[in-house]
Parts: structure tokens; C-alpha cells; sequence
């Protein structure tokens, strides 16, 4: 099958990534989940570049986001599925 | 896909198999780079590997000077090795230990002499090495020769998308097969440090690495000025939208596979508990971390790139990949694999890996790299301090 608008890395993963040159909102985005080769789908809110990432859930305040099946930022404000997941919304644990 | 059992490398004295066959001209300090630049220049078949240090250094940063320069000598993508210094006092413990491997290996001092004279000496030597090693052929050697190492670089989100899961599938399947493999960048590795830890396959393994990355932690607490979060990810990352460091490191970490390290090597260690993957203490700065790889022995390295590194090694061929259809567009001749078709779903990673591999038994039976067509030999040593 080819052709994808997101790529998602790990089943566990709670965002995907953007690999087309843009997603605008209300798009519906065909999900590809690399590790067990299954298809998703998922309908945006907002615009989101190339290499960004969209929320596949709604996530609340302080929930942890899940990337590579691995903790990588805490949420520091609620986003929707749908929602561009950056430094607006999440945070680095390490510091 | 049937992974071969066997490439054809060049059996070397001490068992251990190359993919190259150089006779290397190695200057022992910084002022014996014109002696040894002059004889390769007067004797075809081969070459110098000129760098910056030598002189006036002490501790382990001297250690780890004579540890590049023995590890370079011993590798067995090197034939034959003539070994320039200014004086002879440590021209001769280079030369002792890369004689322990068996391989022809001759030392000369330039004190007392002068160049010319040492470069007419030098040059009947390196000539009589190169016809020497011009005879010697491929052989037919099992897969478990090759010792892989990996480091990526001008990494952007294809990266931990799709090139560095390639590298890392690539490991899971040659793991199995008895081939060594090595991975480094202490420093990148910060945010998944407790993840990466427990992949060590023991105890030990795991209490080495925890030691390595918190002697790295203090060094950049200690000279940073604020915590990191100003330059990891950086700007550029932000923009390419990596959100957070562990965000950053995890990527990286894709180079693994599922992977389980057996032990924590120091910069330019020859690792000695077998086959199977091995952490190296590097810098993230790619020439002096696949220079310390090669000193460690390894005979091919796999550098995933996003945004288009051009890094090459004098005695170690490095296989680039990208996953960014634009830079495999616009520089092309740096990519010797894309798999920039797993973004469009077109190949899916086991395919990817496959590539992967066999652009790997084709370099490791002779295929010239890009960055060796190129000319590309990046030769670094890495300094721990400054000098005496």
C-alpha cells in the first residue's frame, strides 16, 4: 500500500508525525504504524508541517507523551486529538 | 530476504578480516604530517593520515593519543603501516603494539635527519609495503567478520523516522549472525539515558554505561552555564519539529534496534567479549567519533543522515543513507543508499533493512563508498584536554 499523511512509530505512541509537506485542518489523514505495518486514520484540527507532530488522543494536562514507545515530554497544556503536539503544549521532564 | 553467510575480505595475519587494503603513512605528532603527506604523495597505493595533535600531552589524553594511533594501525582495513615521528621513544611503542597483529609495520624518526632524508628512507620502505599488499586477494570470509559501527548526523525528523530505524533493523538481523556492532555519542543520548541503560545485557554492562554518561553529565554540568534546554533540540530541530531532548535522543536510539549491549568500551577500546553490540564513549561530532570506531577495529560504518553529512573516514568505509528525499535528490553523490520511499509508505522497514544490507556485503566486498570516491578521509583525533 502506498501513500501516507502520518507516520506513528510504536503502537504505544500517543502522537504521530506529519510526513507530507502540510496537514490543514478538518484534513482526514491516512496513519501508518510502522512497527506492526497497521493503518489508522485520524481527522485534524489544525494545520501541521512536515516533521511536526499530531495528538492521537486527547491528552490532559500533565499526561506523559509516548514516541518511539518511549516517554519523550509532559503535557503543560490539554490538547485534542487532532491538535499539533509542540513546545506550545509540551515540555521536557529533564529539566 | 537470505542474508549472505559469507563476503570477500582480506584475511589479515591476526585472523581478524578487512574491507580495504591500505598501506596507511601514520605521523605520530602534528609536525611529522609533511614527512608523511611527501611520502604518500611519492608512493602510489598509499595514503597519510595527517591530524593535529601528539606533542606536549599527558594523562589519559595521551593514553587515549597512543590508543587512536595503535587502534588505527591494528585495524584490519590497514595491510602495512609505516609510522613517522619526531622522535623515536614513542614512534617505537606505536610501532610494538601494531606488530602484535602480525602485519608488517616500520617506524621512523625525523630527529637527527631532517625530512628529506627521512622521506628517500621512508618512501623505499612504504614502496616495498605497497607492492606487498598489492598481491595480497579476496577471500571468501564469514559474515561474523565484519564489525559494524554506526553514528548518525545532520540529523532532521526523517532520521529517527525512518533512517536510523533502518541502521537499527539492519542490527537486529546481523546481531544473530555473530557480527560485532557498535554504537557512541554519549552526549546525544541525553533523555534516553535510563532507557539505554537498561539495555545492557548485564549487570555490569549496565553499571559501566550509567558511570560513562554521568562522568559526561557533570563535565556539561560543570562548564554550562544554564541546563541544556537553550541548545538541545536545537532551534533548527524545533523548527523540523523535534519538541524535547528525549524527544531527540530517542531517534538517535532507533540506530539500535532492539539490541542489548554487551559491554561500555572507552574511546578507541578494541572491545574483547565477542560478538554482539558494544557502546563506545564518543563525542557526537561525527569525525572524531567514527575515527575513535575505527581505532576500536571496526571495518564498515553505516551514517544515517537527514540533512546531508558528507563525513568520510581514511580506513574505515562509511555507507550514508537518508531517508530525506531532498537530500538524496540534491546530494546525491554523497548517498550511497535511500530509503527515503519508507516516508511515502512505499517500502516498509524490513525492506529498508534489506537495502541496507545488501549495500553493506557490496561495500564490504569492495564497492567504493561515495565518500571514498570523493576523497573524503576525515581523520580526527579527540582530545580530552589541553595540552602540557
Amino acid at each position: 500500500m502506498a501513500g501516507t499523511d502520518i507516520i506513528i512509530h510504536d503502537e504505544k505512541d500517543n502522537v504521530g508525525v506529519v510526513v507530507i509537506e502540510k496537514i490543514t485542518p478538518k484534513q482526514d489523514c491516512d496513519c501508518w504504524i510502522m512497527e506492526n505495518d497497521k493503518s489508522v486514520k485520524i481527522q485534524s484540527i489544525d494545520e501541521i508541517p512536515l516533521g511536526h507532530k499530531i495528538a492521537m488522543t486527547d491528552l490532559n494536562e500533565g499526561d506523559t507523551i509516548l514516541k518511539y514507545g518511549h516517554d519523550i515530554g509532559k503535557v503543560v497544556k490539554s490538547i485534542k486529538k487532532g491538535e499539533h503536539v509542540h513546545v506550545h503544549n509540551v515540555k521536557t521532564k529533564k529539566w | 530476504m537470505e542474508i549472505p553467510k559469507t563476503f570477500l575480505g582480506y584475511k589479515r595475519e591476526d585472523g581478524r578480516t578487512g574491507t580495504r587494503n591500505h598501506v596507511i603513512i601514520l605521523p605520530v605528532d602534528d609536525i611529522s604530517n609533511a614527512c608523511a603527506e611527501a611520502v604518500a604523495n611519492n608512493i602510489k597505493g598509499t595514503i597519510a593520515l595527517p591530524h593535529s595533535y601528539g606533542r606536549l600531552q599527558f594523562g589519559a589524553d595521551l593514553e587515549l593519543h597512543f590508543r587512536t594511533m595503535i587502534g588505527t594501525g591494528k585495524n584490519p582495513n590497514v595491510a602495512a603501516v609505516i609510522v613517522i615521528g619526531i622522535e623515536p621513544k614513542w614512534t617505537k611503542r606505536i610501532v610494538d603494539a601494531i606488530a602484535t597483529t602480525g602485519k608488517p609495520v616500520e617506524g621512523f624518526s625525523i630527529e637527527g635527519v631532517g625530512d628529506i632524508d627521512t622521506i628517500a628512507r621512508v618512501s623505499k620502505k612504504a614502496q616495498e609495503f605497497s607492492i606487498w599488499a598489492s598481491e595480497k586477494q579476496r577471500e571468501e570470509r564469514p559474515i561474523s567478520d565484519l564489525w559494524i559501527s554506526v553514528k548518525c548526523g545532520e540529523s532532521d525528523t526523517t532520521s529517527g523516522l525512518a533512517s536510523n530505524p533502518t541502521v537499527g533493523n539492519l542490527m537486529d538481523k546481523l546481531e544473530p549472525l555473530g557480527v560485532h556492532l557498535c554504537f557512541g555519542e554519549t552526549s546525544e543520548l541525553t533523555g534516553a539515558e535510563t532507557v539505554c541503560e537498561k539495555r545492557g545485557k548485564t549487570p555490569e554492562a549496565q553499571e559501566k554505561f550509567r558511570k560513562t554518561w554521568s562522568s559526561y553529565n557533570d563535565f556539561i554540568l560543570k562548564e554550562a552555564t544554564n541546563d541544556l534546554s537553550e541548545s538541545q533540540p536545537t532551534a533548527g530541530n524545533i523548527a523540523g519539529g523535534l519538541t524535547t531532548i528525549e524527544e531527540k535522543a530517542f531517534g538517535n536510539f532507533q540506530k539500535i534496534g532492539g539490541c542489548k549491549f554487551i559491554d561500555v568500551l572507552e574511546p578507541a577500546e578494541e572491545p574483547t567479549k565477542g560478538p554482539g553490540l558494544y557502546f563506545m564513549d564518543t563525542s557526537s561530532a561525527a569525525a572524531e567519533c567514527v575515527t575513535l570506531q575505527a581505532a576500536g577495529g571496526f571495518n564498515l560504518h553505516l551514517f544515517p543522515t537527514g540533512q546531508g553529512n558528507i563525513i568520510g573516514n581514511p580506513i574505515e568505509p562509511v555507507v550514508k543513507l537518508t531517508a530525506n528525499p531532498l537530500t538524496a535528490k540534491t546530494m546525491s553523490e554523497h548517498i550511497d543508499v535511500d530509503v527515503s520511499k519508507i516516508l511515502s509508505r512505499e517500502i516498509n522497514l524490513d525492506e529498508a533493512g534489506d537495502e541496507l544490507i545488501k549495500a553493506t556485503i557490496r561495500v564490504a566486498n569492495g564497492r567504493l563508498t561515495c565518500a571514498e570516491a570523493l576523497g573524503h578521509r576525515e581523520f580526527v583525533m579527540t582530545k580530552l584536554y589541553r595540552s602540557a
